[in-house]
C-alpha cells in the first residue's frame, strides 16, 4: 500500500514540522508557567518577529540564521518592556485583565502590521532554500533540518537556564509562590518581565528559523498559535520538555494522520489526543513543572 | 465606509450634516455659485480590504480607484457635463454578511452602482443585497456561476465564470498535449477545501476521464496548510504525468516550493485559477519553482498599449499587476461607459445601459461585450506560462505572447 511505502518519510516530515510547533510553544509555556496567564499576543508577536526577520533580510541583507541572536535580543527587550510597562501596569494584578490586555495587544499589532505592510504575503529565499539533506529514509529540506536541531538546542538552553542558573531559580520561585519570593527579596515584577522577555526572545529565534520555509503576513500568527496552545497543554503547562515532546508528537500525528485520513482530516488526530489527554491526564504529559 | 478623496468616515445624519445640507441647498439656490461646481457621481468600490482576503481586496480596490482617476482625468462623464466619479470605499472584511451590510450603507450614501467584491462567496451576498435596492452591481472577480444564474437583473459579471474557465482550460490542455504528441496520460489534482477548489475538483474528475486522462488521485487540503511534504510524498510515489493545482496564493507557493525542493519530475504543472501561477510576485520571488508552470486564469491583453501602461503605473507604485487590479480597473471603465450612455444617475437607466453594453475600451483579451442574464458573453480566460522569469500568454493564439513549452524538459521542475 502506498501509505506504508511513505510512512517513514512522513514521520520524518512530522518531526521537522513538530519542531516548528515546539519552537512556538516554548515561549508560550514559559510565560504560562511563570505568569500563569495565556498570552493571546503570542501569535501576533511571532508575526512581528517574522516581519523583523523578513526586513532584516530584505533591507539589511542579513541571513536569517545570522540574524537570530540579534532578533532574539531585540524581542527580549520588546517582551520585557511589554510586560513591565504595558501588561503589568494595565492588568492591575488581575489575571482576567491580563487576558484582555494581551488580546488587545494582539489586535493592535495585527492591525498595525496590516496598515504598515499591507496584507501581502512575503517570504525569502536563502542559498539553502532548495537544498535537501538526504537521511536515507527521507529527504529533508535544510531549513527544516536546521529548525529541528535549533528547537532541540533552544529547549535544552531554556531547561538549563531554568534548572541551573540563579535566574532560573528566581523564576521558579516566583512561579511557585509569588509572596514568598517577594519576602526573600526577589523583584517579582522584574522576574515577570524577564520571563515574558525570554518567551518573546524565543519567538524572535523561532521566526528566523521559520521564515526560510514559510511566509509572513499580518494573520500568520493564527496559523501556529492554536497548535502551540495545544502543544503546551499536551506537554504540560510550563514544561519545556513537555513543549518539545508535545510539539514533535503533534507534528507526527498531523503528518501520519494526513497520510491515512487525507490532508484535511489529518489534524483530527491532534484533537483526539487533546481531548483524551484532558480526560485522562489533565496536567499534560510532563505535568506542570514550574507551577 | 470612506470617501476616496478625503478619507472621512461617512456618518449618520447629525446636526452638522443637517447644517451642511442646508448650506448645500443654499448653494443650489445661488445659481452663479452652483454652476461653477463640477457635479460628482458616487460609485461604490466594495472589496475585502481586511481579513483573510485583504491582499486581493486591496489590489482590486487599487485597480478601481486608478480607473476612476483615469476617467476623471479624461474629462469625467461628458454626457453629464463632465461629472466626476467619486469612489465610496467600502470594506467587506472578507465576510459575506459584512459585504451585504456595506451594500446597504453604500446605497444610503447615494452610490449609483457598485464594483466589487473580489470573492465568489461575498459576491453571492452583495449582489443579492444590491438587488433589494435595484442598485447595479458589477462583479469584478467571482467565478462561481450562481452569481449570474439567480435572475438578478442588477448583477453583471464582466469576467468569465467557472464553467467557461474549466471548459477553456481543458480544451487547451488537450490541445497542448496533442501538439506535443500526447505525453500526458495521468493526472493528480491538488485543491483547496472551499467551494472554489472542491467544485473545480469535482468537475475535473468528471471531465478528465472523458478526455482520455486518468485521474490517479485527488488531494484536498485545508486553508491554511502549514506543510505540503506529505502531499509531495504522495505525488512522488504515484508519479503522475501532470499535476493540476487549484489553491490560493499562500498554499500555491508552499506547494510549488515543496515540489521544487523534492525535485519532483512531472511533464508539467497545469493550474486552473492557480493562486500563484499567474502572479508576477510568484515569478519574481520563486523563479525556480515558477519555471514553466501553466495556468488558465484571468489575464490582460498584452498587445494593448493601455495594458502595458497600466502595468507600468502599478509597478511604479511598488505593487504587483495582478488579475484583481486589471479586472477591477476594466469593470470601473465598463460602469463609466454605461453611465455615459445612460446620461443619468438613475439606477434603472444605468442598469439598462449595462445590459445593452457593447463596451470595448478595456484591457482584457475579450470579444465584444454582450451581457446575457448578466454574464458577459465576450469574456474568456486565457492560458499563461512562466517562461524565462516572465508570464507569457500562450492561448488563445490571437492574443499569444509566447509558445507553450510542453512537456517540461527533463531537469526543469
Amino acid at each position: 500500500m502506498l501509505e506504508f511505502q511513505i510512512l517513514l518519510p512522513s514521520i520524518v516530515n512530522g518531526l521537522t514540522l513538530g519542531a516548528v510547533y515546539a519552537l512556538v510553544a516554548l515561549g508560550l509555556t514559559l510565560i504560562y508557567g511563570v505568569l500563569h496567564i495565556i498570552n493571546f499576543a503570542h501569535g501576533s508577536l511571532l508575526m512581528a518577529a517574522l516581519y523583523a526577520a523578513f526586513f532584516a533580510h530584505a533591507g539589511l541583507g542579513l541571513d536569517p540564521y545570522l540574524a537570530m541572536p540579534l532578533l532574539a535580543a531585540a524581542f527580549f527587550v520588546v517582551g520585557y518592556a511589554l510586560q513591565r510597562w504595558v501588561i503589568g501596569k494595565a492588568s492591575h494584578g488581575k489575571d482576567q485583565n491580563v487576558l484582555l490586555v494581551t488580546l488587545g495587544i494582539s489586535i493592535a499589532i495585527e492591525n498595525l502590521a496590516l496598515y504598515l505592510f499591507r496584507a501581502d504575503t512575503r517570504t525569502i529565499e536563502t542559498p539553502i532554500s532548495y537544498e535537501m539533506l538526504d537521511l536515507g529514509i527521507a529527504l529533508v529540506p535544510y531549513p527544516r533540518a536546521i529548525g529541528f536541531a535549533a528547537a532541540l538546542g533552544i529547549a535544552a538552553l531554556l531547561w538549563w537556564t531554568i534548572e541551573r542558573t540563579d535566574l532560573g531559580r528566581a523564576i521558579r520561585a516566583v512561579a511557585k509562590e509569588r509572596q514568598g519570593a517577594k519576602l526573600v527579596g526577589i523583584d517579582v515584577d522584574h522576574v515577570f518581565a524577564l520571563s515574558f522577555g525570554i518567551g518573546t526572545a524565543v519567538l524572535g529565534a523561532a521566526a528566523c528559523l521559520l521564515l526560510p520555509s514559510f511566509y509572513v503576513s499580518p494573520s500568520v500568527g493564527n496559523v501556529f498559535v492554536l497548535v502551540a496552545f495545544t502543544v503546551v497543554v499536551l506537554g504540560g503547562m510550563g514544561s519545556f520538555t513537555g513543549a518539545l515532546v508535545g510539539g514533535l508528537a503533534i507534528g507526527v500525528t498531523e503528518s501520519v494522520g494526513g497520510l491515512f485520513l487525507g490532508q484535511q482530516l489529518g489534524q483530527l488526530g491532534i484533537f483526539v489526543i487533546f481531548i483524551a489527554l484532558l480526560l485522562f491526564r489533565p496536567t499534560g504529559l510532563f505535568g506542570s513543572r514550574l507551577a | 465606509m470612506t470617501n476616496a478623496n478625503d478619507k472621512r468616515t461617512v456618518h449618520k445624519l447629525d446636526r452638522r450634516a443637517v447644517l451642511a445640507g442646508a448650506a448645500a441647498i443654499g448653494a443650489l439656490a445661488a445659481p452663479g455659485i452652483g454652476r461653477a461646481q463640477t457635479p460628482t457621481i458616487k460609485v461604490g468600490v466594495l472589496h475585502p480590504v481586511t481579513g483573510a482576503l485583504a491582499f486581493s481586496g486591496g489590489q482590486a480596490r487599487q485597480g478601481a480607484v486608478l480607473a476612476i482617476e483615469d476617467i476623471n482625468a479624461r474629462g469625467g462623464i461628458r454626457s453629464m457635463g463632465g461629472a466626476r466619479l467619486e469612489a465610496l470605499l467600502a470594506d467587506a472584511q472578507s465576510r459575506p454578511d459584512v459585504g451585504a451590510a456595506e451594500v446597504d450603507k453604500l446605497n444610503e450614501a447615494g452610490a449609483v452602482a457598485i464594483v466589487g467584491p473580489f470573492a465568489s462567496g461575498i459576491a453571492l451576498a452583495t449582489t443579492q443585497a444590491a438587488a433589494r435596492h435595484n442598485l447595479p452591481h458589477i462583479v469584478d472577480v467571482g467565478v462561481v456561476d450562481q452569481i449570474v444564474t439567480r435572475g438578478l437583473s442588477n448583477t453583471f459579471r464582466f469576467g468569465p465564470g467557472l464553467a467557461t474557465i474549466v471548459d477553456t482550460a481543458l480544451e487547451n490542455l488537450v490541445r497542448i498535449n496533442d501538439q506535443a504528441g500526447k505525453p500526458t496520460k495521468t493526472v493528480m489534482i491538488v485543491h483547496e477545501e472551499s467551494a472554489f477548489g472542491s467544485g473545480m475538483a469535482t468537475t475535473l474528475n468528471q471531465r478528465l476521464p472523458q478526455l482520455g486522462f486518468e485521474v490517479m488521485e485527488t488531494i484536498r487540503h485545508a486553508n491554511p496548510t502549514r506543510d505540503f511534504s506529505n502531499i509531495v510524498l504522495r505525488i512522488q510515489a504515484r508519479k503522475p504525468d501532470l499535476i493540476i493545482p487549484s489553491n490560493y496564493y499562500d498554499e500555491y507557493v508552499l506547494f510549488a516550493r515543496a515540489l521544487q525542493q523534492n525535485r519532483v519530475q512531472t511533464k508539467g504543472i497545469y493550474s486552473i485559477l492557480g493562486g500563484g501561477a499567474s502572479s508576477y510576485r510568484f515569478v519574481k520571488e520563486f523563479p525556480q519553482a515558477a519555471d514553466l508552470v501553466m495556468d488558465c486564469n484571468h489575464w490582460f491583453d498584452p498587445r494593448k498599449a493601455a495594458s502595458l501602461a497600466l502595468k507600468n503605473r502599478i509597478e511604479a507604485q511598488g505593487l504587483y499587476f495582478t488579475y484583481e487590479v486589471f479586472l477591477a480597473y476594466s469593470c470601473m471603465l465598463l460602469l463609466a461607459d454605461a453611465i455615459e450612455r445612460a446620461r443619468s444617475t438613475d439606477k434603472a437607466a444605468v442598469t439598462a445601459a449595462l445590459a445593452s453594453s457593447t463596451f470595448s475600451d478595456h484591457i482584457m483579451p475579450y470579444g465584444p461585450t454582450r451581457f446575457v442574464n448578466g454574464q458577459n458573453q465576450g469574456a474568456r480566460p486565457v492560458v499563461t506560462q512562466v517562461q524565462q522569469r516572465d508570464i507569457k500568454l500562450i492561448f488563445p493564439v490571437e492574443f499569444a505572447s509566447g509558445n507553450p513549452v510542453f512537456p517540461r524538459p527533463v531537469g526543469r521542475g
